[in-house]
């Protein structure tokens, strides 16, 4: 058997360098990380054993840098270097440069790189290793007629592509003869003025398209297998936020023949690695090569789940010369798996980045059925110099259904606090009823949010939860205050067990008890039990209400909680009776139409006001220039208007939601 | 007999009409709860008791005989707050607008001297349209028996006022001299002269909201400690805030059970002060990660934010957090931040109890709009406070304390008594930039040896090494062990005596 390494360099940071990290501990090798000057005190940095640092921020002056790295596995005796995900992992220059100085590069050869890199190159390969590609035709299309008979050849739907195109311009969808007519010549137009590159293709137009793909591994003595797939249908502008293993969709056939074009594609470059062939899947189960990728997948996690193997121990195995010592009888697909990715990004906002400091952070506990990769930690500092993601939450289950409670149960308890991020969204897509049930597009996102992410829907266990929740914190605390020191009696005051129970504009009157293992609440003449061992102060209430388990999220209002459980964020405020009937009194306070103004979105300094008092507006037109951690933000009209009054000048510094300007 | 007995109720319900039905309902149409429902609010249920119901005006002039309404426009009694005695007045605007009468205010004096008496914190609940003009001097005398007794209370027992409603003129000069005011968001205003005095007068225009709303005192006078959305959520929160306070100056803070524990490390302090010295950081973060259950009452939020005030709880005992805020200004001291700060640790110092000072300050702001309004004195004074305070102080220096404004926040040689600092800790006369500058004034054109003396300097001085060698500091602490030391730290406090040399009082500057 060939010798393991005994020391490895990881040419990566954040959750993924750490994940390579445990791995190589596990396995008994020494771990070298890199850091630039932002990760001076990151979670890599202090998991490995021995760390180097390679330059400023930018990744382009550190992380990409090839001497760097090569550099800090001399110093450091490194045989190896896993590349991660991202980065330099399909270079083939940084492939080549290891090799040249005799450092192992944990990943594909450099030859498989370069073949799968190359979009052209890697559908060519793939159809002659008898790979299904969109059919369509790839070379430029003189005019309609021609474009008619090619879309003819292909079968409707067809798509019309800019072949220098991006960004869905320059693309049309035809169902027939006429329709492609009208494509190739606005869709060549269109090319024309915004790539100055009026050449046109046709393809296949995959409908309800699912993508789906399959993990693949190769040893250096020919042996390729595949590892089941997984679906990754749930895409926002094309990033990827929720996988699963399996696929809700494919059937044992389909799943054969996709693993097996997988495999073929994979020998066809002599594949010695963990890689992943992308498919698209269309609403009848055709499926049709996208690409390769020479590399660890983010989302790998749910692989690893259902099949119990570890991608990165197999990598750095096949990579120290070792054969497989798995066949493709011994994989099995057990239960289901999901990945949801934790961003810091503020759904509410266009999901825009959020970057700064993780003032709190308690990720939910890792247990059988959950996993947490991340690589930051209380305290941490979300950089802008990349990717902001936080973390990887991973649940598992003996079925979907179980996989996706517990990925619910584990966004409730996911307390992170100081940035925007993304929990809410996660938990309203696992509370949605199409996801549920498993009817995934890549178009899901865009269909079901049309507009925007605007919060989730409170469910009627949700509302009993909150109510039930709250009732039983209001009890503890009252129960506390009555403890104090100096009372004119020992007897604490006493407000009786009935309760007003105000939440989502409701007035629930609940009457509270204790039990033997807990408490109780009577909420419509239903009795909730609750068992929790919550005690004031802790962020997070975890325990069962009425039977099921639960987390809710508790932050503190000037009376009352704001409650945040299954997506949904809720003040509730219980009272007595009295003070309920008294609050009824209040006037209800009116919050300012902020839809007549323009509100800084981040904290930041006003570099420029564009627009003066009195000036009409486009959509779309330039009002201001925010400028928020070095990065200069462009904030625009979103509709036409005539701007009343500027409320900021140049050289301001605001703060979220400060008004910047007036609309009339 | 039975009649007898029935004749009290029937007085009684009279009295709780207050000026009736319809007034009520014009009471709650501007939003605002009557006299008796806030003390309802804010009291334990059915610890009220109530004196003077049936006191009434004797008043003569311009009809005023004619009108009676027993009780004469304000509610006066004791109850208990989580079981702790408080003496209450809740003027009553549905009753000649709540205005002060002699016998209101006598009402007002007689509970107030009960709670000098007895030892009990006094809350005044303020929505009165002025003195009762139909009365004359009478009135007046009124408020000057109310100013006399806040006098004499204050640094004896704790004095809150909530203003809920208009406060002018004379009237507001009681609650100014309470120790803490809380008002209500749009139906609450305290000024001097109104505004239409001021458009006589000065020719300025303004409203109401604008010369003294809530937003007014507590973002731009710092008048005012909070203010809060309604009646309801504003007594919920007088009710919390009641429970950080001792009853009176003989006594120890209150104590209520804790549920966190004193030694929690908190890791994540170990990167609250960034890398970059001019980079800023939220102090809250640390404040709400050191005291109890991060539950912190800060007063004075919007006004003067580059000093926090505030209390919080160590086991379940009352501190008062004093801090600068590197978020605004630097955390520098000005003219605002002095006073704010000086007469919170003056309460803390009356009503025993500790102080905990976080320090990140890189001096006073300089600037003639800070000196031509005196910055001295008022500096002074937060100077004054700390050094005449005897009640257990810890202070702990996260990063900058330069020049002056070190010695002033809590410094050891003002009888600091654990003065601990961070290693990110920088204590030294001046930033390493502007100090060399001076030093090395003759080389300030060669900007190679400048920077060579700054990394000089810097390592030399910007650290907190020097100041604990001299035992300035009695310890450098890792950041995330703060709240442990700061709770071992009062335990051994706990019983500190220290006093002042015999005076009739001091001369602070004023």
């Amino acid at each position: 058997m060939p010798e393991m390494f005994k020391k490895i360099l990881i040419a990566n940071r954040g959750e993924i360098a750490c994940r390579v990290i445990k791995t190589a501990k596990k396995m008994g090798i020494a771990t070298v990380a890199v850091y630039s000057e932002a990760d001076a005190d990151a979670l890599h940095v202090r998991m490995a054993d021995e760390a180097v640092f390679i330059g400023p921020p930018p990744a382009a002056e550190s992380y990409l840098k090839i001497d760097k790295i090569i550099a800090a596995c001399k110093e450091t005796g490194a045989e190896a270097v896993h590349p991660g995900y991202g980065f330099l992992s399909e270079k083939t220059e940084f492939a080549e440069a290891l090799e040249k100085e005799g450092i192992t590069f944990i990943g594909p050869n450099k030859k498989a790189i370069a073949a799968m890199g190359d979009k052209i190159e890697s559908k060519k390969l793939a159809a002659s290793a008898k790979v299904n590609t969109v059919p369509g035709h790839i070379g430029v299309i003189p005019d309609r007629e021609e474009a008619v008979k090619i879309a003819r050849e292909i079968g409707y739907p067809v798509m019309i592509k800019a072949s220098a195109g991006g960004g869905g311009k320059g693309m049309r969808i035809a169902y027939n003869d006429e329709e492609v007519r009208e494509g190739f010549k606005s869709a060549q137009n269109e090319a024309r003025s915004s790539f100055a590159d009026d050449r046109v293709f046709i393809e296949k137009f995959v409908e309800e398209p699912r993508h789906i793909e399959i993990q693949v591994l190769g040893d250096s003595h020919g042996n390729v297998i595949y590892l089941g797939e997984r679906e990754c249908s749930i895409q926002r502008r094309h990033q990827k936020v929720i996988e699963e293993a399996p696929s809700p969709f494919l059937d044992e056939a389909t799943r054969k023949a996709m693993g097996e074009q997988a495999v073929a594609l994979a020998k066809a470059v002599d594949y010695r690695s963990a890689g992943t062939v992308e498919f698209i899947v269309d609403k009848d189960k055709n499926f049709y090569f996208l690409e390769m990728n020479t590399r660890l997948q983010v989302e790998h996690p749910v692989t690893e789940l259902v099949t119990g193997i570890d991608l990165v121990e197999q990598m750095i195995r096949v990579a120290a010369g070792e054969k497989l010592s798995i066949s493709q009888e011994d994989v099995k697909l057990n239960g289901w798996a999901i990945e949801s990715r934790v961003y810091a990004e503020d759904p509410f906002r266009g999901f825009l980045p959020s970057i700064g400091r993780l003032t709190r952070y308690r990720p939910p506990a890792e247990s059988e059925s959950v996993r947490v990769d991340t690589g930051i930690y209380e305290g941490s500092e979300i950089s802008m110099f990349y990717d902001p993601m936080i973390a990887k939450l991973i649940t598992y289950g003996k079925t979907r259904d179980e996989a996706i409670l517990a990925m619910r149960q584990a966004l409730d308890s996911y307390y992170i606090r100081g940035i925007s991020h993304n929990i809410s969204f996660l938990s309203a897509i696992m509370n949605h009823p199409r996801f549920i049930e498993g009817r995934l597009t890549t178009g899901f996102i865009a269909e079901e949010y049309p507009d925007g992410f605007h919060g989730g829907v409170l469910s009627a266990d949700g509302r009993t939860t909150l109510i039930a929740v709250a009732t039983m914190m209001n009890a503890v605390e009252v129960g506390r205050a009555g403890q104090i020191s100096g009372k004119l009696t020992d007897e604490p005051p006493s407000y009786g067990n009935d309760w007003v129970v105000s939440v989502d504009g409701e007035e629930v009157p609940v009457t509270f008890g204790l039990t033997d293992v807990g408490c109780q609440v009577l909420i419509d003449g239903t009795v909730i039990p609750v068992e929790t061992d919550w005690m004031p102060g802790e962020p997070v209430v975890h325990g069962k209400v009425g039977g099921r388990q639960v987390a809710v999220e508790v932050d503190r209002l000037q009376e009352g909680y704001l409650l945040t459980h299954d997506g949904v964020s809720l003040p509730v405020v219980v009272r007595t009776p009295r003070a309920a009937e008294l609050a009824k009194l209040m006037p209800e306070k009116v919050a300012p139409d902020t839809s007549k103004m323009l509100l800084c979105p981040m904290p930041g300094l006003v570099v420029s006001i564009d627009v003066a008092e009195g000036e009409e507006v486009k959509a779309g037109q330039a009002l201001a220039v925010v400028e928020a951690m070095k990065m200069e933000n462009i904030l625009r009209a979103e509709r036409d208007g005539v701007v009343a009054s500027i409320k900021a000048k140049p050289g301001d510094s605001l703060a979220v939601d400060d008004v910047i300007m007036e609309f009339e | 007999m039975q009649e007898i007995l029935e004749k009290l109720e029937q007085k009684r319900a009279e009295a709780r009409a207050g000026g009736g039905q319809h007034r009520i309902e014009a009471q709650h149409g501007r939003g605002k709860l009557t006299a008796r429902e806030r003390i309802e609010l804010l009291l334990d249920p059915d610890s009220f008791e109530e004196y003077d119901m049936f006191v009434e005006h004797r008043c003569t002039d311009f009809g005023m005989q004619d009108q009676k309404y027993p009780g004469d426009g304000v509610v006066t009694g004791s109850g208990t707050i989580n079981g702790r005695l408080v003496f209450v007045f809740s003027q009553d605007f549905t009753v000649f607008g709540g205005s002060l009468s002699e016998t209101h205010a006598e009402k007002i004096a007689k509970i107030m001297d009960m709670a000098i008496k007895v030892g009990a914190p006094v809350i005044g609940l303020n929505d009165s349209g002025g003195a009762r003009i139909q009365e004359g001097v009478a009135s007046l005398a009124g408020y000057a028996e109310v100013f006399q007794r806040n006098i004499e209370a204050s640094g004896v027992i704790p004095q809150i006022s909530v203003i809920m409603g208009p406060c002018a003129g004379g009237a507001v000069y009681s609650p100014a001299m309470t120790d803490f005011i809380f008002m209500v968001e749009d139906t609450s205003y305290m000024f001097v002269t109104g505004p239409e005095v001021v458009k006589t007068v000065t020719n300025e225009v303004v409203t109401q909201e604008e010369l003294g709303g809530a937003s007014t005192h507590t973002s731009k006078s710092g008048v005012a400690d909070n203010a809060f959305e309604n009646d309801v959520v504003t007594l919920h929160q007088v009710r919390r805030f009641f429970d950080f306070l001792p009853l009176n100056n003989r006594e120890k803070p209150p104590v209520r059970p804790s549920y966190d524990d004193p030694d929690r490390l908190d890791m994540s302090l170990d990167t609250l002060v960034p890398a970059n010295p001019n980079k800023p950081y939220d102090m809250l973060e640390l404040i709400e990660k050191v005291v109890d259950e991060g539950d912190f009452f800060e007063l004075q939020p919007n006004f003067a934010k580059n000093i926090i005030i505030g209390f919080g709880r160590i086991e379940g005992q009352t501190v008062g957090v004093v801090a600068n805020q590197p978020m605004v200004l630097a955390g520098c001291l000005d003219i605002n931040a002095s006073r704010k700060a000086a007469r919170f640790v003056r309460f803390c110092d009356c009503f025993n109890i500790p102080i905990l000072t976080f320090v990140d300050v890189p001096g006073f702001l300089p600037g003639t709009a800070q000196e031509l309004n005196g910055i001295i004195k008022h500096g002074a004074k937060l100077l004054f406070a700390f050094g005449e305070a005897t009640v257990p102080k810890i202070t702990v220096i996260t990063r900058k304390a330069y020049g002056g404004a070190y010695d002033v926040m809590s410094s050891k040689h003002l009888r600091g008594d654990l003065n601990y600092a961070w290693p990110t800790a920088e204590i030294a006369v001046m930033g390493p930039k502007g100090a060399v500058e001076i030093i090395f004034r003759a080389d300030i054109n060669d900007p190679e040896k400048i920077e060579q003396k700054t990394r000089e300097y810097t390592e030399k001085f910007a650290n907190p090494f020097v100041a604990a060698s001299r035992g300035f500091i009695d310890e450098v602490i890792m950041p995330h062990s703060t709240r442990r030391r700061v709770a071992r730290g009062l335990r051994l406090l706990k019983n500190k005596e220290l006093k002042n040399p015999w005076k009739k009082h001091d001369n602070l500057p004023l």
